[in-house]
C-alpha cells in the first residue's frame, strides 16, 4: 500500500493546497511541504526495511485492475533504481517547495497543486511496471509543468511553455505507437494481450521492427533526456521557469528519460540497442561537448547552468550506451548527483534573481563581497558541477570514462575533453558572477535560514556522495547486474 | 405490430410524445421555466423507459427499424446529451429576450430524429431520421432570428443540407437499382456473392458517403462547419457538433459494418483519404482562428478525422474505440460549448480569445473546467480524451495502418498548439476587469456534472468500456 500513497499524497495534498489557499497562502506552502516530507520519509523508511535483503528486483509491489482486458494494471513495482530515484525525487520536492516560498506571491494556491501533481506523475513514471500506467503517468507530468512555466515563468515564458509541451507531447505520441507496436506484436506471438512490462520482455519480433519500436522510445526518452538535437526545448524551458520549476526540470524530469532508456529501451530491445549504441554513444559525446561549449558561451546565468545539464546529461547517455558495469554505476550516479548539484545552481541563480532582478552576468560582479554565504555556496556547487573530486559528480562521471575507455579510447577522450571545458564554464560563472570588484555596487542581504538550510542539505547530501557512495552504489548493484547480463555479445 | 414491438420502441415514443405536449403547455400558458422542465422530464422518462425497453431486445420492429443494444447504447447518449443540452440552454436562453419555448420542440424532434437514425436498419427510416434532424435543426440554428448571424448559419446549413440530401438519395437510388433493396441486412447479403453490377452500387455508395460526409463535416465537405458554428447560438452549436454528429457516425458504423460495404476497394481508399484530409485540415486551419466557436469547429472536423481512423480499423476494437471516443467527445464537446454559452451575454456569444483572456484569476473554477475540457480535446491523461485517443490509436495499430495512425499523431501535435492558445489566454493577464455576466445554475450544474465525468471516465474507465463491449457488438 505504500507504493499507492506515494502518488496519492501529493496528489490530494495538491488538492487541499489549492483550497486552503483561498484563505491563508501559506497554508498552502505548509501542506505542500508536509505531504512533500511525508513521501521522503515513507521511501526512506522503504530502504531502510529493505536495505538487508539486498534491493532484489520488485521488493514492493501493487497490482490493481484497471482495463483488465487490454491487460492494463494500475500495476508499481519498485527495485533499486526506482528506489534512489524516488529518493531524489522526494528530496528535491522538499527542496523546491522550501525555494519557491517567498518567490511565489501568485496564486499561491495552484503553484502547489501543479508543483505536487507533477511530482506525482514522475513518482508515477519511477514506480510503474506497466506500459499503458508509464505513459499515462508519463504525459501527466507535462500539463502542470508546462502551467508552471507559464504563469510563473520569467519573460518569454509562453514561448517556452508552449515549446516544451509540443516537443514532449509529440515525441510521447511517437512512444504511445511504439507501445502499441510491442503489444500487438506481443499478442500475435503469444495471443495475450498485455502491457505488463514483466510480460513483454523477450517478445519475439523482427529485427526490423524491434528496431522501430526501439526507436520509438529512444525518441521519447531522448527529448527528456536530452540528446544533441533534441534539445533545444531545455534551455528555453529551463530559462523561463520558475525556481521550482527548473529545479524539478533539471533535477527530475530529464532523468525520467534517462530512467526510461535504462528501464525500457535496453530490457525490452537488447538487441537492437545493442546495434544502435553506437550512434547513441556518439550523440553522448556530443552533448557532452556542445553543451559545455554553449554553457560557456553564455551570458544569462541560468541559461548558463541549463547547458551545463545537457552536457551531464550527454556522461549519462554514454554512461548507459557504453553498457558495462562501471559505466552503468557511474550514469546513475551521475543523475542523481546532477540532480542535486544543477538543483542547487538554479535555486542560487533564482535567489540572486530575486534580489538583484537579473540573471546578466554583465550586471553581476564582486556580489561576494555583499552576500558572502550565497556567493560560497555558488562556488560550492560549480565546482561540483566541474567535477571536484570528493563531491558527487566526480563520482559519476570517473565512473563512465572508466567504463567508456574500456569500450572506446577515442570517445573517452573527447569526453574527457568536455570534462576540461566544464572547469572553463564552471569557473567563469564564479569569476564573472561573484569575483572581482563590485562595479554595480550591490547592497543585496545574504541567505536567510531557510536558504541556508536548503543549501546546507545539498551540500552535505553531495559530499556524502562523493566520500561514500558505497550504500547508494550497493542499492543500484542488483539493477546495474541484471542489465549488465542483457548486454549482447557478453 | 404487437405490444412487444412497441414496449420496444418505448424509448422512441416518449420522445415523440413530449414536443406534443411541450406544445400543448405553451398553448395553455407560456413559460420558459415549465418548457424547460418539461422537455427534460420527458427525456429523464424516455432515458428512464431504456431499461424497461432492454428486455426485448434485439426486436426489428417493421422492416425500417432495428432496436438492439447498438441502438439502445446510442439512445441512451443522445437522450442524456439532450437533457445537458436543456440545462445548458436554460441559462443561455434566459438571459435573452423573446419567446424560447419553441426550441425546445425543435429540439425534441431533432433528438426524435437522431434516435431513430441509430435505430434505422432500411434507406427509409434512414432518411426520415436525417431529415427529422436536419429540418428541426435550421430552426434551432437560426433561433436568436432578429440577429444576422444566426439567420445567415442558418440559410448556409439549410442549403448545404439540403443539397446532401440529394446526394443521398441519389446514391440509395443506385444503391436500390443495383441491389433491388433497401434494407442493410439484405443489402449485405446482396454484396456477399459478386454477382451485383459494380458501376451501380460503387457510385451509389460513393453517393452515400458524400451525404453523410456533408453531415459529418469531415473534410472535403467542411466548409459549412466553421460559419455554422459561428453564427449558431452556443448551446445549439454543441448540439450540432454531439448529437447530429454522433448520431450520424453511429448510423455510418452500422451500416458500413453490416454491409461490409466500406471494404470495397475504391471505398477503402475513399476513406482513408477523407480521414486524413479531416485530420490535416481540421488542425491545421483552426491554427488561423481567432474565434473560439471556430477553432472548436475545426478541432471537431478533425476530430471526425481520428475516429474514422477506428472506423476504417475494422477489428474487434473498432466498435468499442469509436462508441469511448463518441462519448468522450460528447461530454468534452458539450462542455467546451457550455462554458462558452455560460460566459456569454445578453447580446453575443463569449467567443473570441480575448474574451478568454485572464478568466482564471476572474473565475478560476470555471476556468479550470474549461481547461480540463481542452486538454480531454488534446488527450491528455485523467481526461475521458486521453482513453479515446488511446483507444482510437490503439485500433489503428491493431490494423497496421500505420501511415493512418502517424498522420493522427502528427496532426494532433500541431492540434495542441491552438488548444494551448485558449489554454495560455485563460491563464494569461487579465485584461477585462469586469467579471461578466452572473452564472446559471442548470448550466452550472451541467459543467459540474460534465466535468466530473470527465475525470471519472479518465480515470475509472473500465465501468464504461464493460457496458460499450456489451452493448455495441454489431
Amino acid at each position: 500500500m505504500i507504493l499507492p500513497c506515494l502518488i496519492l499524497i501529493p496528489l490530494l495534498a495538491g488538492a487541499l493546497a489549492w483550497a486552503a489557499a483561498r484563505w491563508n497562502a501559506s497554508a498552502a506552502r505548509w501542506i505542500a511541504l508536509i505531504a512533500v516530507l511525508a513521501d521522503f520519509i515513507l521511501t526512506l523508511s522503504l530502504w531502510i526495511s529493505n536495505s538487508h535483503a539486498g534491493f532484489a528486483v520488485w521488493f514492493a509491489q501493487t497490482d490493481w485492475a484497471w482495463i483488465p482486458e487490454l491487460g492494463i494494471r494500475f500495476h508499481l513495482a519498485l527495485d533499486g533504481l526506482s528506489l534512489l530515484l524516488l529518493m531524489l525525487t522526494f528530496f528535491l520536492g522538499v527542496l523546491s517547495v522550501l525555494a519557491s516560498w517567498n518567490e511565489i506571491t501568485q496564486a499561491v494556491g495552484f503553484f502547489h497543486l501543479n508543483l505536487l501533481w507533477i511530482l506525482a506523475g514522475i513518482a508515477g513514471v519511477f514506480l510503474a511496471v506497466n506500459l499503458f500506467l508509464f505513459y499515462f503517468a508519463w504525459e501527466l507530468m507535462l500539463v502542470p509543468m508546462y502551467f508552471l512555466i507559464a504563469i510563473w515563468g520569467h519573460e518569454k515564458r509562453i514561448y517556452a511553455a508552449v515549446k516544451f509541451f509540443i516537443f514532449t507531447q509529440l515525441s510521447g505520441l511517437l512512444m504511445l505507437i511504439a507501445i502499441l507496436a510491442l503489444f500487438f506484436l506481443h499478442h500475435t506471438a503469444t495471443g495475450v494481450y498485455t502491457f505488463e512490462y514483466q510480460q513483454l520482455l523477450g517478445t519475439a519480433m523482427s529485427p526490423t521492427a524491434e528496431m522501430w519500436i526501439m526507436l520509438g522510445f529512444f525518441v521519447a526518452f531522448a527529448v527528456k533526456l536530452p540528446v544533441v538535437v533534441l534539445h533545444t526545448w531545455l534551455p528555453d524551458a529551463h530559462t523561463e521557469a520558475p525556481t521550482a520549476g527548473s529545479v524539478i526540470l533539471a533535477g527530475l524530469l530529464l532523468k525520467t528519460g534517462a530512467y526510461g532508456m535504462l528501464r525500457f529501451v535496453l530490457p525490452l530491445f537488447p538487441r537492437s540497442a545493442h546495434a544502435f549504441a553506437p550512434v547513441a554513444m556518439a550523440l553522448g559525446v556530443a552533448g557532452i561537448l556542445y553543451g559545455a561549449l554553449l554553457a560557456f558561451g553564455q551570458t544569462d546565468l541560468k541559461r548558463l547552468v541549463a547547458y551545463t545539464s545537457v552536457s551531464h546529461l550527454g556522461f549519462v547517455l554514454l554512461g548507459i550506451f557504453v553498457w558495462n558495469g562501471l559505466a552503468l554505476q557511474g550514469a546513475l550516479m551521475t543523475m542523481i548527483c546532477h540532480g542535486i548539484s544543477t538543483g542547487a545552481l538554479f535555486i542560487l541563480v533564482g535567489a540572486l534573481q530575486d534580489r538583484i532582478h537579473t540573471r546578466e552576468m554583465d550586471r553581476m560582479g564582486g556580489i561576494w563581497s555583499t552576500a558572502p554565504r550565497l556567493s560560497g555556496a555558488a562556488l560550492f556547487f560549480a565546482l561540483a558541477s566541474l567535477g571536484l573530486p570528493g563531491l558527487g559528480d566526480f563520482v559519476g562521471e570517473f565512473l563512465v570514462l572508466l567504463g567508456t575507455y574500456r569500450q572506446s579510447v577515442v570517445l573517452a577522450v573527447l569526453a574527457t575533453i568536455g570534462v576540461l571545458f566544464a572547469t572553463f564554464y564552471a569557473l567563469r560563472l564564479v569569476q564573472r558572477a561573484f569575483q572581482g570588484p563590485n562595479t554595480h555596487s550591490w547592497r543585496i542581504p545574504d541567505l536567510v535560514p531557510r536558504e541556508g538550510l536548503v543549501m546546507a542539505l545539498m551540500i552535505v547530501a553531495l559530499l556524502w556522495l562523493g566520500l561514500y557512495p558505497r550504500p547508494v552504489l550497493n542499492v543500484f548493484q542488483p539493477a546495474v547486474a541484471r542489465l549488465e547480463q542483457l548486454a549482447p555479445g557478453r | 405490430m404487437t405490444g412487444h414491438d412497441f414496449v420496444a420502441l418505448l424509448p422512441l415514443l416518449i420522445l415523440a410524445a413530449t414536443p406534443i405536449v411541450v406544445m400543448l403547455a405553451v398553448a395553455v400558458h407560456r413559460s420558459h421555466g415549465v418548457s424547460a422542465s418539461l422537455t427534460f422530464a420527458g427525456l429523464a422518462i424516455s432515458f428512464g423507459s431504456l431499461w424497461i425497453a432492454a428486455p426485448q431486445l434485439p426486436r426489428q420492429v417493421t422492416p425500417l427499424l432495428m432496436l438492439d443494444r447498438y441502438a439502445l447504447f446510442y439512445i441512451g447518449l443522445i437522450v442524456a446529451a439532450s437533457m445537458v443540452f436543456v440545462l445548458l440552454a436554460y441559462g443561455y436562453f434566459e438571459k435573452r429576450e423573446g419567446d424560447h419555448d419553441e426550441l425546445y420542440i425543435l429540439m425534441l424532434v431533432a433528438t426524435l430524429g437522431s434516435a431513430v437514425l441509430v435505430s434505422s436498419s432500411h434507406f427509409v427510416s434512414l432518411f426520415l431520421g436525417l431529415e427529422l434532424l436536419s429540418v428541426a435543426l435550421y430552426g434551432m440554428i437560426s433561433y436568436p432570428r432578429r440577429q444576422p448571424l444566426p439567420l445567415e448559419a442558418g440559410i448556409k446549413y439549410l442549403v448545404l443540407a439540403a443539397v446532401s440530401a440529394a446526394f443521398l438519395l441519389f446514391g440509395m437510388a443506385l444503391v436500390y437499382g443495383a441491389l433491388g433493396t433497401m434494407q442493410f441486412g439484405e443489402i449485405a447479403a446482396e454484396l456477399a456473392h459478386s454477382g451485383f453490377d459494380r458501376w451501380l452500387v460503387l457510385p451509389g455508395m460513393a453517393l452515400i458517403v458524400t451525404g453523410f460526409g456533408f453531415k459529418l463535416a469531415v473534410a472535403p465537405f467542411h466548409l459549412w462547419t466553421p460559419d455554422v458554428y459561428e453564427g449558431a447560438p452556443a448551446p445549439v452549436t454543441a448540439y450540432i457538433a454531439t448529437i447530429s454528429k454522433g448520431a450520424m457516425f453511429a448510423l455510418l458504423l452500422r451500416y458500413f459494418y453490416q454491409t461490409r460495404a466500406h471494404e470495397l476497394a475504391p471505398l477503402f481508399i475513399v476513406f482513408s483519404v477523407i480521414a486524413i484530409a479531416s485530420m490535416l485540415a481540421g488542425n491545421i486551419l483552426a491554427l488561423l482562428q481567432n474565434n473560439v466557436k471556430r477553432i472548436l469547429a475545426y478541432s471537431s472536423i478533425a476530430h471526425l478525422g481520428y475516429l474514422l481512423v477506428a472506423f476504417q480499423s475494422s477489428g474487434d476494437l473498432a466498435p468499442t474505440a469509436v462508441a469511448f471516443y463518441l462519448v468522450a467527445y460528447f461530454v468534452t464537446t458539450l462542455g467546451a460549448f457550455g462554458v462558452v454559452g455560460i460566459l456569454s451575454d445578453s447580446t453575443r456569444d463569449a467567443d473570441l480569445i480575448e474574451n478568454y483572456r485572464g478568466l482564471f484569476w476572474r473565475r478560476p473554477a470555471i476556468a479550470a473546467i474549461f481547461t480540463a475540457m481542452l486538454f480531454s480535446l488534446a488527450g491528455i491523461p485523467i481526461t475521458a480524451g486521453f482513453i479515446g485517443k488511446f483507444y482510437v490509436v490503439a485500433a489503428g495499430a491493431s490494423a497496421a495502418m500505420w501511415s493512418l495512425v502517424i498522420i493522427l499523431v502528427i496532426t494532433s501535435a500541431i492540434g495542441l498548439f491552438y488548444y494551448l492558445r485558449i489554454v495560455v489566454a485563460i491563464y494569461g493577464e487579465a485584461t477585462q476587469v469586469k467579471a461578466g455576466p452572473t452564472l446559471a445554475l442548470p448550466g452550472t450544474l451541467a459543467l459540474v456534472f460534465l466535468s466530473a465525468s470527465l475525470v471519472f471516465l479518465g480515470v475509472f474507465p473500465q465501468p464504461l468500456l464493460a457496458l460499450i463491449r456489451n452493448l455495441t457488438r454489431i
